[in-house]
């Protein structure tokens, strides 16, 4: 080597691979490789049945011949209140929300909170208000619930955990595992709000304006699709680990990939110059009113014009179909035309550096 | 959004690669020396849309990739120590050393923030007079300016409870070590965009000169990329290496000579070990002596940071531009962005972990 600055004797470092960490770190709860990671290795293969087998938002359980839907979700949100929102009213939906992508109309929630103690009730009642308006214009009751304060330190102020009951409209949509070639897949507005506001709150970014949270029952024109018989095939709403997560686990379900055009994702001008400034992809934030569909081709017309008639959905946009497998799970069609591969993050997304 | 849209027009992209691709006879190596450059290549198509005619290979432009492994183990290892909290920028959590990730470290207790600026370490350290705030600051000359202010200020508002762990890395160093190296096949480089904005490109005469190879500041559009890439072939095609400037709206001949001054003012030129690569002569930055009091590593009495040897990874030649990523046998099976072996790996920005998540399938394997 004639080369003389650099020590040749220390070529490169050495990292001894960890396959298995000790302990467990925060990506594992951010939704995304990570998440299914841990559900495939520790919760599966230890309760492991038809129904949670499904992965579903919601499980569908048959008893005495009435088909019940049954989901649950915990609730942690720094800071508890955002522009748009607040943990109360995302505890609602939320968990509304993932009832109605199965196919049910929400009916009763279940209500548990775990509050730190010090806790100012002011701060309390105005998340219970939230509640009791979000349930109000979800039309769901909250039938149960349980209350625990532990010590200050031991929570994050307020950890709010809802179950939810709902009857199935119709039928529950085939699923991801049906998709087929050129099904269409569809997105009900803008993507990453939700991400970018938490974002911007938590971390006192300042934008303006300021990303709004799109957190917001999507019940309505999902109950409208299934009225007017044009029911897609699958559905999910796009929280944790955002668009990315569905597209990926719907092409694994059902063996082929999700094409989707870059150009085509409904994007507020606020949140694109948030993720262009951060170097973050706004596939991959999480959105708490905003669902992804897939449906056969010759339903698009009617599916489009039934989710432009409702608020919620009134911004849906095709942005991609389903194709024969390609080089990877999901394919974003980017500037000049050329599939490429789509990123997942390991873990949550983190601004980077330069 | 300006300066990015008109920077990604389809139809201008599309004529330029034309040009690009006809004005090229000979498969011409290519080296982009920054990590976002690697990026913006894979995650718009750009290098699949010139692989028949042009062999790109990515420099070792990822500071958060050579960051030394031991350098990560002392921010997390001072991070252990009570009363000390340790800052940094979020994508250096994710880097593991040589025992694990500042991230698992924070899951095992050890007291890591995230901050968006060595601003807000300053900030930190102001609210908690009781506790030492440590910022751990990495990064090229982009990143440096910023840690100097940090320091000016901590040391104008007498907080005696800031430092600085630092591990800032020097671009053109890295690059005459890729051209002395003997293995190299590198015929001309898109330089670092961001760098030179603080930097200026003026030092580049002379690295042109040396070395007969032609320089473009370029970048990290891919309108930028392919114009970047257009000046370095048409210099090489004539014969006539030549620095020039593709990244004009951000980069003068000077630079910001207000934050160089800064630099200047806090740190002193170095050598320095470079993760993956080894020793690079005048390739980092230190705390200049009379600061040395905000230098964690002289308050906190750590050993400098070292490089060792490792047997399998070739992410020396990757960093060389000798091989291209899956060429290294590790590549994809044992080193994987959730398990890296190599410094490209370790961070996003990196060549390996960009080509692992752009260029073959990331499912889950059940």
């Amino acid at each position: 080597m004639k080369n003389v600055e650099i020590d040749v004797t220390a070529l490169s470092c050495p990292i001894p691979v960890e396959t298995e960490h000790q302990r467990i770190t925060l990506g594992y709860g951010e939704g995304g490789y990570l998440t299914r990671k841990f559900i495939r290795e520790r919760l599966l293969p230890r309760f492991d049945n038809p129904t949670l087998r499904q992965l579903g938002d919601a499980a569908i359980l048959n008893i005495d011949s009435r088909r019940i839907v049954f989901t649950t979700d915990c609730y942690t949100v720094t800071p508890l209140f955002f522009p748009g929102g607040d943990i109360g009213k995302l505890a609602v939906f939320g968990t509304v929300n993932d009832l109605a992508v199965s196919g049910a109309i929400p009916r009763w929630l279940s209500l548990s909170l775990v509050i730190e103690e010090g806790l100012a009730w002011k701060t309390l009642d105005r998340v219970l208000d939230s509640i009791q308006a979000a349930a109000a214009s979800a039309c769901v009751m909250i039938v149960t619930g349980d209350t625990k304060v532990v010590p200050r330190g031991a929570v994050d102020q307020l950890f709010i955990t809802t179950s939810g009951i709902g009857e199935l409209e119709a039928t529950a949509p085939p699923g991801p595992e049906l998709l087929r070639d050129d099904d269409v897949l569809i997105a009900s507005g803008p993507i990453g709000c939700h991400g970018a506001s938490i974002l911007c709150a938590r971390e006192h970014l300042e934008f303006d304006p300021i990303p709004t949270s799109d957190c917001a029952d999507v019940t309505a024109p999902l109950v409208a699709l299934q009225r007017a018989g044009v029911a897609p095939r699958a559905i999910r709403d796009a929280t944790r680990g955002g668009i990315a997560a569905i597209l990926q686990e719907w092409a694994e379900s059902s063996r082929r990939s999700c094409v989707i055009e870059e150009t085509l994702i409904p994007l507020n001008a606020e949140v694109r110059s948030l993720c262009e400034l951060l170097g973050l992809d706004p596939l991959h934030l999480a959105n708490e009113g905003t669902f992804v569909l897939a449906t056969a081709p010759q339903l698009v017309e009617p599916t489009m014009k039934i989710l432009h008639q409702h608020a919620v959905s009134s911004r849906a946009t095709v942005i991609g179909k389903i194709t024969p497998r390609r080089v990877a799970p999901v394919m974003v069609v980017r500037g000049i035309g050329r599939e490429v591969v789509l990123d997942e993050p390991i873990g949550a997304p983190l601004p980077r550096i330069c | 959004m300006k300066f990015i849209d008109e920077y990604r027009q389809p139809a201008l992209i599309q004529r330029n690669l034309a040009e690009l691709r006809q004005a090229i006879t000979q498969r011409w190596v290519i080296m982009d020396v920054c990590g976002g450059q690697t990026h913006s290549l894979l995650r718009h198509g750009l290098e699949a849309a010139l692989e028949d005619v042009l062999e790109l290979v990515h420099g070792p432009g990822c500071p958060v990739c050579v960051t030394p492994a031991e350098a990560i183990d002392a921010a997390a290892e001072l991070a252990r120590r009570p009363n000390v909290i340790v800052a940094s920028f979020g994508d250096m959590l994710r880097v593991p050393g040589q025992r694990g990730s500042l991230l698992q470290a924070r899951a095992e207790g050890a007291k890591i923030r995230i901050v968006y600026s060595p601003m807000d370490a300053v900030e930190l350290a102001a609210s908690q007079p009781d506790q030492q705030i440590v910022f751990f600051g990495v990064g090229f000359e982009t990143t440096v300016p910023a840690t100097a202010l940090a320091l000016l200020h901590a040391r104008q508002r007498r907080l005696t409870n800031f430092s600085l762990l630092v591990s800032h890395v020097r671009v053109e160093p890295a690059m005459r070590a890729v051209m002395q190296s003997a293995e190299t096949r590198v015929q001309g480089f898109l330089a670092a965009g961001h760098v030179c904005t603080v930097t200026g490109y003026e030092h580049y005469h002379s690295f042109v000169a040396k070395f007969s190879v032609p320089v473009v500041v370029t970048g990290f559009e891919p309108l930028d990329l392919i114009n970047g890439l257009f000046e370095c072939v048409q210099s090489l095609e004539k014969g006539q290496p030549r620095l020039s400037n593709q990244y004009e709206r951000s980069v003068s001949p000077t630079g910001n000579l207000r934050a160089q001054r800064l630099m200047e003012q806090v740190y002193e030129i170095v050598d320095a070990p470079w993760r993956g690569f080894g020793r690079i002569a005048g390739g980092g930055l230190a705390i200049r002596p009379e600061f040395r009091e905000f230098d964690a590593r002289v308050r906190f009495q750590l050993a400098d940071a070292v490089c060792s040897p490792d047997g399998d990874c070739r992410s020396k030649e990757v960093m060389l531009g000798v091989i291209k990523p899956p060429e290294c046998p590790l590549f994809g099976n044992r080193c994987t962005p959730e398990t890296p072996v190599g410094a490209p790996m370790v961070s996003s920005e990196g060549a390996c972990s960009a080509y692992y998540r752009y260029s073959r399938s990331n499912e889950v394997t059940s």
